[in-house]
């Protein structure tokens, strides 16, 4: 069973949300990107997101392309954060999303990547710049390998493009729950319940939401709807601000474990 | 799933190329464009404004002018320029910009934005945002904006934001992510309008077709002129509509050569230039598949070229599509070639053309000789070089 599938599983028998942490792969170096996964885990994240830098992140804001800027310029590549990947599995068994761009992956060869990614150990893979439209080739691959495609929804997804992401969605749907690029942003937008229930409607898919969550508050509030919430800008901000330093590791790692803390107690 | 309208454009896909590479948030919005173009283009009442603006307000339809000292100078054919220097705001891309305009008001859009590298797209976007009294804020790199200070000034006078971006290599591509960052915040009151014959669908066939006047009209000029067609046509291709514009209406003439002139820039090594035929392969970037130039590990190379307005890591989807069928030949001249034209032609016919056209000129320097006096040769001159005069004179002695 694909890790993404059980650990599901796992929180819907302890009637939790689950936390998706994110990172870019390479920022801090390679070795302490390692460490940092470990400890996001010893943290509770239940997922983790390991973003693949490239240098024209579109969908990104400030924070998370200044982290791709500096990843590049450690010079890391896909195939690197493959590595690392298979490295970390024999240290940690929790479920791991690649968040990348097409291009990277493109190059590398759909097939080639697919095969890869699998030997790695990797769960999933979320393609930002490609849409149900252009998924065919990409997905037969994973499919064939028994990696997820996952993809986004988005506030202005129609119904019927709701539908037409859950017939090629596996692992889960990643909720963009505002319009606009990564970033912390100060509020939860009112329409979320209606619309996950929306994409509840046409997928029993899990539904983790993201794009904008700051902090424990809005993990809390996030979480009563959603079987998952994912904090990026939050946590690459605090590793940006750390640098390559053990300190960093601590201080991402306590933040961690407060934003898990919030979904371990019953929603009120 | 309910299938897309059915689109006698094309599905924005050209063989494997193009298609609509973006986040699921802008594929709602695309659609919104796609279904808005498919619906007025082909309303009578929308083609005469169009028209009317075009004859009115740009000056269309642009001369076809005999450049008969050129011609002498080169010594082979005769050259013929199709003078989009000389639409209103002095380049070709006023031509798309009217046509989006017009769509972004039947989609009730009170904002409009758009990426520019050299400035051209920046000017005309923000004059046609003047003319409607729409809101208009430009997205351009911090390096091209020092590179066309005049231009940013005038935007700034025809009322538009223009915003700086200082991002990645601060040019042209990382305009257009900063655009598109922008349309997908605001997507329910922005159109985002698309330069060129790229990023992703319907932009490279809605583009085209705005552009499409400049081939229209110049096959009946040379008719008239000459009474023939052309045998050779040339143009620039940066992300490529004033070529796709110029080569479209004669594309059911495969005996006429067709030929599409990159930026050789400094050499063609990596990061020196933006021939993406001569450099580049298969990739995603932008929204669309086509030819990109990149790394082993498919980061996006940073380019060069002398003129702005070529100076990007890929090219429109179609054009790739042509390069793999052989419809049109790409070739590329370097700076020091366009530069060389960019003097030749402002001596010999009293026409300071852009550095992206003189990469064109260029071209038909080069090879012109040997293509014989009975041959009629047609140089898409796609806008004109007041804008280049400032950064032209680092590289020249008065």
């Amino acid at each position: 069973m694909n890790r993404i599938d059980a650990q599901f599983a796992r929180l819907r028998q302890s009637k939790r949300a689950g936390l998706i942490p994110y990172i870019t792969a390479g920022d801090p170096p390679l070795p302490r990107t390692h460490q940092l996964v470990l400890a996001l885990e010893r943290a509770g994240a239940d997922l983790i997101e390991l973003g693949i830098p490239f240098s024209d992140p579109l969908a990104d804001g400030k924070t998370n392309q200044e982290a791709a800027e500096r990843a590049l310029r450690n010079g890391v590549t896909l195939h690197d954060v493959l590595t690392l990947v298979h490295n970390l599995r024999r240290f940690t068994q929790v479920p791991i999303v690649f968040f990348t761009y097409l291009n990277p992956v493109f190059r590398y060869g759909f097939a080639r990547f697919a095969d890869a990614a699998a030997e790695a150990g990797v769960d999933g893979v979320l393609t930002l710049d490609m849409p149900p439209e252009e998924a065919a080739p990409l997905k037969q691959e994973l499919d064939r390998a028994g990696v997820h495609t996952i993809f986004l929804a988005a506030p202005t997804s129609s119904d019927e493009r709701l539908r037409s992401i859950a017939t090629v969605a596996s692992g889960f749907i990643y909720y963009v729950c505002r319009t606009g690029v990564t970033g912390e942003r100060d509020t939860v937008p009112p329409d979320l319940p209606d619309q996950v229930a929306r994409i509840r409607r046409v997928s029993p898919l899990p539904v983790a939401v993201g794009f904008g969550v700051a902090g424990p508050a809005h993990v809390a509030a996030i979480a009563k709807y959603a079987d998952a919430v994912v904090v990026g800008s939050a946590i690459v901000r605090r590793i940006a601000e750390g640098g390559d330093s053990d300190m960093m590791v601590h201080t991402v790692e306590s933040f961690v474990q407060q934003l898990a803390q919030t979904l371990l107690s019953p929603p009120s | 799933m309910t299938n897309p309208p059915t689109n006698p454009y094309g599905d924005g896909h050209f063989g494997p190329y193009g298609g609509q590479y973006v986040p699921e948030t802008l594929m709602s919005p695309l659609r919104e464009v796609e279904e808005a173009f498919l619906t007025y283009y082909q309303d009578p009442s929308f083609q005469a404004e169009l028209n009317r603006y075009l004859h009115d307000y740009v000056g269309r339809p642009t001369p076809l002018y005999h450049a008969q000292r050129l011609s002498a100078h080169v010594g082979g054919p005769q050259i013929y320029l199709k003078r989009e220097d000389l639409a209103h705001t002095g380049a070709h891309k006023i031509n798309n910009c009217i046509g989006q305009i017009l769509l972004a008001i039947r989609m009730g859009k009170k904002r409009i934005i758009a990426e520019t590298g050299a400035g051209q797209h920046g000017v005309a976007t923000a004059t046609v945002a003047a003319l409607m009294g729409l809101e208009c804020v430009i997205y351009m790199g911090e390096e091209d904006m020092a590179r066309q200070a005049i231009n940013v000034f005038r935007m700034r006078l025809l009322g538009a934001e223009v915003r700086p971006v200082s991002s990645g290599s601060r040019t042209l591509k990382d305009a257009m992510n900063e655009a598109l960052r922008d349309w997908v915040t605001n997507v329910r009151t922005t159109h985002y309008i698309l330069g060129t014959v790229g990023g992703p669908h319907p932009y490279p066939i809605m583009v085209r077709e705005f552009q499409r006047v400049i081939g229209r009209e110049t096959r009946q000029q040379i008719l008239a002129q000459a009474g023939r067609l052309p045998d050779i046509l040339v143009a620039c291709v940066g992300g490529g509509s004033n070529s796709m514009g110029l080569f479209y209406d004669f594309l059911d003439q495969p005996h006429i050569r067709k030929i599409g002139v990159e930026a050789g820039g400094l050499a063609i090594e990596p990061g020196k230039h933006a021939a993406r035929f001569a450099d580049g392969q298969r990739g995603v970037f932008q929204g669309a598949q086509s030819y990109v130039l990149q790394d082993a590990a498919g980061q996006i190379m940073p380019t060069h070229s002398i003129s702005a307005g070529l100076d990007y890591a890929s090219v429109g989807p179609e054009h790739a599509w042509f390069h793999d069928t052989h419809i049109v030949e790409y070739t590329h001249a370097s700076d020091a070639e366009a530069l060389a034209a960019f003097q030749l032609l402002s001596r010999l016919e009293g026409i300071i053309p852009a550095l992206e056209s003189a990469h064109a000129i260029a071209e038909v320097l080069k090879h012109g000789p040997a293509w014989g006096r009975d041959k009629i040769v047609i140089i898409n001159l796609s806008g004109r070089g007041d804008k280049d005069v400032d950064h032209a004179r680092k590289f020249l002695l008065p």
